[in-house]
């Protein structure tokens, strides 16, 4: 059942991708494109397959599966269905630290500053959060200091870019609120990458730890489980994962509250198992999802964000309702 | 609506001018011309480098504050000896101004403010063709009384132009591609600039009339021999990081160049030669033709 289940997911991200790379405004055939991309002969089109498109559709992936996998990671840490990094304002705080990067000047002189400033942006956030919400992470705790930290970390990052010299900053407000992959580069994914794996292998670490949690804390330690340590792991990979993910594409809501909430049921309500399911999700949902403005508004640039939210907004209502009705 | 607000202006100058009914300065001391403005304020890039070369010394007293930043203006050292203002209706007004020059586009409210104040606005609107460019230089003329530099001054442009105008062997492919990847096509001043230096512009090849995003995949495939960006903005945009792609930097190596629409290039003033003259250099060297 749970082999199947990773087979078909895999399946499905493998035929996004593939739909991902043929996507675009450039008529170019099948066949021609995808021999571009294999072969390198043939100037124009390799170009916009190898520089452009593939770019874009690795990134689709690499930040699809990061937010799938630090949001199912944050649900079993805190054993809350609603805990997400965009709507715990980490993605936001990781925006801030990414527009200092850029505004002043720092991600221009040392390129890997820009990722580091956005995780350095999210450890900010978690923390904050951590501390306000609670060990247990109190339902209304945590998401009312999500929005007071999102709000915050939204209002710096408007400050910031509407001070800026340049007179295009200002519109990149939308950027950073509602994330895009569109024109992005290899260079790119080669800044993002290094973190997304040191941040997804921590995170993957996680699932004996968030298993044995589910039985409660005092099981867990006699388990044998460090909750201190298995807190620090948490922290540092959702950061690093979230971090890098919303430096290169902006702030992508909802993500990863859905994609667990879905596949929770598919793998008997195991972290161990809806880590890597969750991170195959949120790779095609964002696949998915970018292929979509592509062919809703091709020459319009609409940002990703809009369709995770349109899809996630009602869901996340839906699950207040149904957590409102369980709590006695 | 811009053309409609020049009418009603010019119909109400000639109103003042026959009737001297309105309490407007110097009205009705002429029965038939009414006496060429005095106090000039510019409000607008374009406007502010027409009356700059068409006043009479003294007759200007204020340009916009854009006219002195040279990523945009093509006459800094000559605006810095005016007053610079910021545009708003209370700062003109009290600079007492009997005349002021406003874009077709300059905000709505502030102009008609200004018309409630009692001050006469002409509005010009923005220079779309080389052909447009004769007929602003002369209305400035007619607006600000001096119609005999004006028409020297279109006669010369003209003149300019023609001799500019030479057989081209070849016309290689260009694109305009500003941030947000941003392109103009042929029914622009930048379009017409690149027709002017004997350049095919990809954007009218693939649709453009006006002005729209170019998805860089697009322009890719296009294969232009040359693509000229947009003058740089300090700070940092991810809106100008599209210029700087890999994809752009590989098709640069592949023997293609590029260059940049400077301050000449914004405006329809006879500035534009020069921008058509430093571009034609850059289509020689293309191609490797002689001049």
């Amino acid at each position: 059942m749970r082999w199947r289940l990773f087979t078909l997911l895999t399946l499905l991200v493998a035929l996004l991708f593939a739909a991902s790379l043929l996507t675009g405004p450039a008529d170019i055939g099948v066949t021609e494109s995808l021999r571009a991309l294999i072969d390198g002969k043939g100037g124009a089109t390799v170009l916009v397959m190898r520089e452009i498109r593939l770019p874009r559709a690795l990134l689709g992936v690499m930040v699809g599966a990061g937010l799938g996998l630090s949001g199912a990671a944050l649900q079993g840490y805190l054993r809350n269905p609603l805990a997400e990094p965009g709507l715990i304002g980490v993605s936001a705080s990781s925006a801030l630290g990414a527009v200092l990067a850029i505004q002043s000047g720092l991600a221009a002189t040392l390129a890997l500053a820009l990722p580091l400033a956005a995780l350095a942006g999210a450890v900010l956030a978690v923390l904050l959060l951590l501390l306000l919400s609670g060990p247990r992470g109190g339902t209304l705790a945590l998401i009312l200091a999500g929005i007071a930290v999102s709000a915050l970390a939204t209002a710096l990052t408007a400050l910031v870019l509407n001070l800026s010299p340049n007179p295009f900053a200002a519109s990149e407000i939308v950027f950073w609120m509602l994330g895009s992959l569109a024109d992005r580069s290899m260079r790119d994914v080669w800044l993002a990458l290094p973190l997304m794996l040191a941040g997804g292998a921590a995170l993957f670490s996680l699932g004996r730890g968030l298993d044995a949690l589910t039985l409660g804390e005092d099981a867990a330690q006699s388990l044998g489980i460090r909750l201190p340590r298995l807190r620090l792991v948490m922290v540092a990979g959702v950061a690093a994962v979230v971090g890098a993910a919303t430096a290169v594409a902006g702030v992508i809501g909802f993500v990863g509250l859905v994609v667990p909430h879905l596949l929770r049921p598919l793998v008997g309500a195991r972290p161990s198992a809806l880590l890597p399911a969750s991170a195959l999700g949120g790779a095609a949902v964002i696949l998915a999802a970018d292929i979509a403005v592509r062919l809703i508004a091709p020459e319009r640039d609409l940002k990703l964000g809009v369709l995770t939210a349109i899809v996630g907004a009602p869901f996340f209502l839906h699950l207040i309702y149904k957590t409102g009705k369980e709590a006695p | 609506m811009s053309a409609c607000a020049e009418i009603s202006s010019a119909v109400l100058a000639l109103g003042v001018a026959l009737l001297g009914a309105a309490p407007a300065a110097g009205a009705g001391r002429s029965p038939a011309v009414a006496p060429p403005p005095a106090r000039v304020v510019s409000i607008n890039l374009c406007t502010d480098q027409l009356a700059m070369m068409l006043a009479r010394p003294g007759q200007l007293i204020s340009v916009s504050r854009l006219a002195v930043d040279p990523r945009v203006s093509a006459m800094v050292d000559r605006a810095r000896g005016f007053r610079p203002n910021q545009g708003g209706a209370e700062e003109i007004f009290l600079m007492r101004p009997d005349l002021v020059l406003a874009g077709s586009y300059t905000t709505q409210a502030t102009v008609s403010m200004l018309g409630r104040l009692g001050i006469r606005v002409v509005r010009f609107r923005p220079a779309y063709s080389l052909a447009d460019i004769r007929a602003r230089i002369l209305k400035m003329g007619t607006v600000l009384g001096r119609e005999k530099q004006a028409r020297a001054l279109a006669e010369d442009f003209s003149r300019r132009l023609q001799a500019l105008r030479v057989a081209a062997r070849q016309r290689p492919r260009a694109a305009l591609y500003f941030a947000n990847g941003y392109t103009l096509g042929d029914k622009t001043l930048a379009g017409q600039i690149l027709t002017a230096a004997a350049l095919d512009n990809i954007a009218a090849d693939l649709g453009f009339s006006g002005g729209g995003n170019l998805p860089l995949e697009v322009l890719v495939m296009a294969r232009p021999r040359l693509v000229i960006t947009g003058t740089r903005y300090p700070g940092a945009s991810r809106a100008e990081a599209i210029l700087d792609h890999p994809a752009l930097g590989r098709w640069r190596k592949g023997g293609r160049s590029d260059t940049i629409a400077d301050a000449d290039w914004v405006c329809g003033t006879p500035h534009v030669l020069r921008a058509i003259r430093g571009l034609a250099r850059v289509r020689r060297a293309v191609t490797g033709e002689k001049p």
